[in-house]
């Protein structure tokens, strides 16, 4: 087991105060907080070596380009991917589903094509495809799901066709915590000819990942969901399927030589990174993964694991009013519920009070709300840096509530 | 029908003092905000219809109104008691009065009270709709009578 109150020293704002009580952060599905090593990476790079990447053959550009060279090959290792080329950086998850939609989509959806997505899945994970299929001509279906929070499989597999030419779906869903049985999904899609994309937003710190064991066709996440900055994400490709895609964005080192008579593109993984990129929070994302590493992604899932279970139990044992919303067998660690007779909102509000930060609402997952006739839930979803007694004292603060107004 | 004794300038006033006692604490003041809320008489379901949703508040909020003797008597309700709480807090200052005083109101106690620091930004904003709607709804009355 990883010592907790060791891993808190490492984040400044877990001592901070908020509304006159420390604070207690259960928001970390939305963004996680950012241990001091990510901080001070940022602060280094303008200070130290500002520069841009790929171009200058000085002192300084040499010094950024290998230190975001290196978040590359991190990345690489984190996920198992075969190449390093096969890493994009991208603005997060959002920018990495778009980028697939917008290229791949665009070069090979037509009229009478569908693209399968799940019930659950986030807004930035239907919305792209609704986007391209409109323009193509296609249809984007939804794998239906039961009322524990589960993609109902036999339903999944009837919807495969060949028509079937993207199955696009959450590796772990940030409203219910489900996991998703990924690998069998993958293999099934396959067997019909249909590419791939997980979204890993909610996956990639807490779940082990190996993108050629599972065979995903892509995968995207975002590094503010895991220790690292906001704005910053990649979108893992295999290489081949990257190499027949068109350019998303043109311009800067997607290039490889430009005239009026045409141009060329750069290669892999340049071709998708058109622009001066983010280079300071690419650095910091390399923290993040090192951080990662270093505490051991298995053993702070283990603690998650545990923080989920007490509160899940203490939750329905001292607020019988509270229903959970997504109870499957495969959780990472999120407890959604809502209580009866209470706005989410309210509760949100008033847990605010104590300092204790839960998200409320839709969740960016408006079609899951529809499916379970709600307009949102609470949401608690902890991290590696969170403790027993901080779930205690959220209970605590739910259980005032209830008494006040349930 | 009971007219208003005080007039809006007072009723903030009192609302202020009552506020005041809440010493500024956070949780207090919400739940006393919530109380407030429950404390509202429903509105009837055939008002709760879309039309009569204020716009721009992240909850919901119904208003109706009735006009009865040259004054205008609002009713709202709320799938959220902290909202319900700040709509009954305006209904207690423009209940009952005429359209040009609604119309003329300087509405200054929901600053006072810090209220914007307790609930936040959108929900401020939310208050600021339905000030609107309320306002609106004596500029027409005006036109009318
Ligand atoms: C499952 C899932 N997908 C996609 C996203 C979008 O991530 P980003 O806003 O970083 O692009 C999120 C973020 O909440 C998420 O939880």
């Amino acid at each position: 087991m990883i010592d907790v109150e060791q891993l808190r020293k490492e984040f400044p704002i877990l001592s901070t105060e908020v509304n006159g009580h420390q604070l207690t952060y259960f928001d970390n599905g939305a963004t996680n907080q950012k241990p001091k090593v990510v901080i001070d990476a940022l602060e280094e790079y303008y200070k130290e070596y500002n520069s841009n990447v790929h171009r200058g053959a000085h002192t300084l550009a040499d010094k950024a380009t290998g230190a975001f060279e290196e978040t590359r090959t991190l990345l690489q290792k984190f996920i198992n991917a075969a190449k390093s080329e096969e890493i994009i950086f991208t603005s997060g998850t959002t920018e990495g589903i778009n980028l697939v939609a917008q290229t791949y989509g665009r070069a090979n959806l037509s009229q009478g094509d569908e693209i399968l997505v799940s019930t659950m899945e986030h807004h930035s994970n239907i919305v792209p495809w609704q986007l391209i299929a409109a323009e193509k001509g296609a249809t984007v279906r939804p794998i239906p799901i039961s009322d524990k929070g589960e993609i109902i499989f036999e339903e999944f597999e009837k919807m495969l066709s060949d028509k079937v030419k993207v199955v696009a779906v959450v590796h772990a869903s940030n409203a219910l915590g489900t996991v998703n049985p990924v690998e069998k999904i993958i293999e099934k899609a396959h067997a019909f000819g249909a590419k791939v994309l997980i979204d890993g937003a909610q996956s990639a710190a807490h779940l082990p990942i190996d993108v050629q064991k599972l065979d995903c066709d892509f995968f995207v996440t975002s590094a503010h969901k895991m220790f690292g900055p906001t704005g910053m994400g990649f979108l893992y490709g295999k290489e081949n399927i990257l190499n027949d895609m068109p350019p998303y964005m043109g311009g800067g080192e997607m290039i490889k030589e430009v005239s009026f008579d045409g141009t060329s593109f750069n290669t892999l993984p340049y071709k998708f990174e058109a622009g001066t990129p983010n280079i300071a929070d690419t650095i910091a994302f390399g923290k993040a993964i090192e951080f990662i590493n270093k505490w051991g992604k298995e053993e702070m899932a283990a603690h998650e694991a545990a923080l989920l279970k007490y509160a899940t139990e203490k939750l329905k044992k001292e607020v019988p009013t509270a229903k959970i919303i997504g109870e499957a067998e495969n959780k990472v660690c999120v407890l959604s519920f809502i209580i009866e007779n209470i706005h989410n909102y309210d509760v949100g509000m008033m847990l605010d009070a104590r300092g204790i930060a839960v998200r409320t609402g839709h969740h960016c997952t408006q079609p899951l709300m529809a499916r379970y006739g709600l307009e949102g839930t609470i949401r608690a979803s902890f991290s590696a840096y969170n403790t027993f007694e901080e779930v205690d004292r959220f209970i605590e603060g739910l259980v005032r509530i209830v008494k006040m107004f349930g | 029908m009971t007219v208003a004794t005080k007039n809006i300038e007072e009723v903030q006033n009192e609302i202020i003092d009552d506020f005041d006692l809440l010493d500024g604490d956070r949780e207090s003041t919400i739940f006393y905000i919530m109380e407030l809320g429950q404390e509202l008489p429903k509105l009837d379901e055939q008002y709760m219809i879309d039309e009569n949703l204020i716009k721009g508040c992240q909850s919901k909020v119904w208003l109706t109104t009735d006009f009865q003797e040259g004054r205008i008597i609002y009713s709202a309700d709320s799938n959220t008691d902290i909202t319900k709480g700040l709509i009954s807090l305006l209904i207690r200052v423009l209940n009952n009065r005429t359209p040009q005083e609604i119309i003329n109101a300087d509405l200054f106690f929901f600053e006072k009270i810090g209220m914007n620091g307790v609930i936040g930004s959108q929900r401020s904003n939310g208050f600021a709709s339905m000030i609107k709607q309320m306002k609106f709804y004596a500029l027409a009355y005006s036109a009318k009578s």
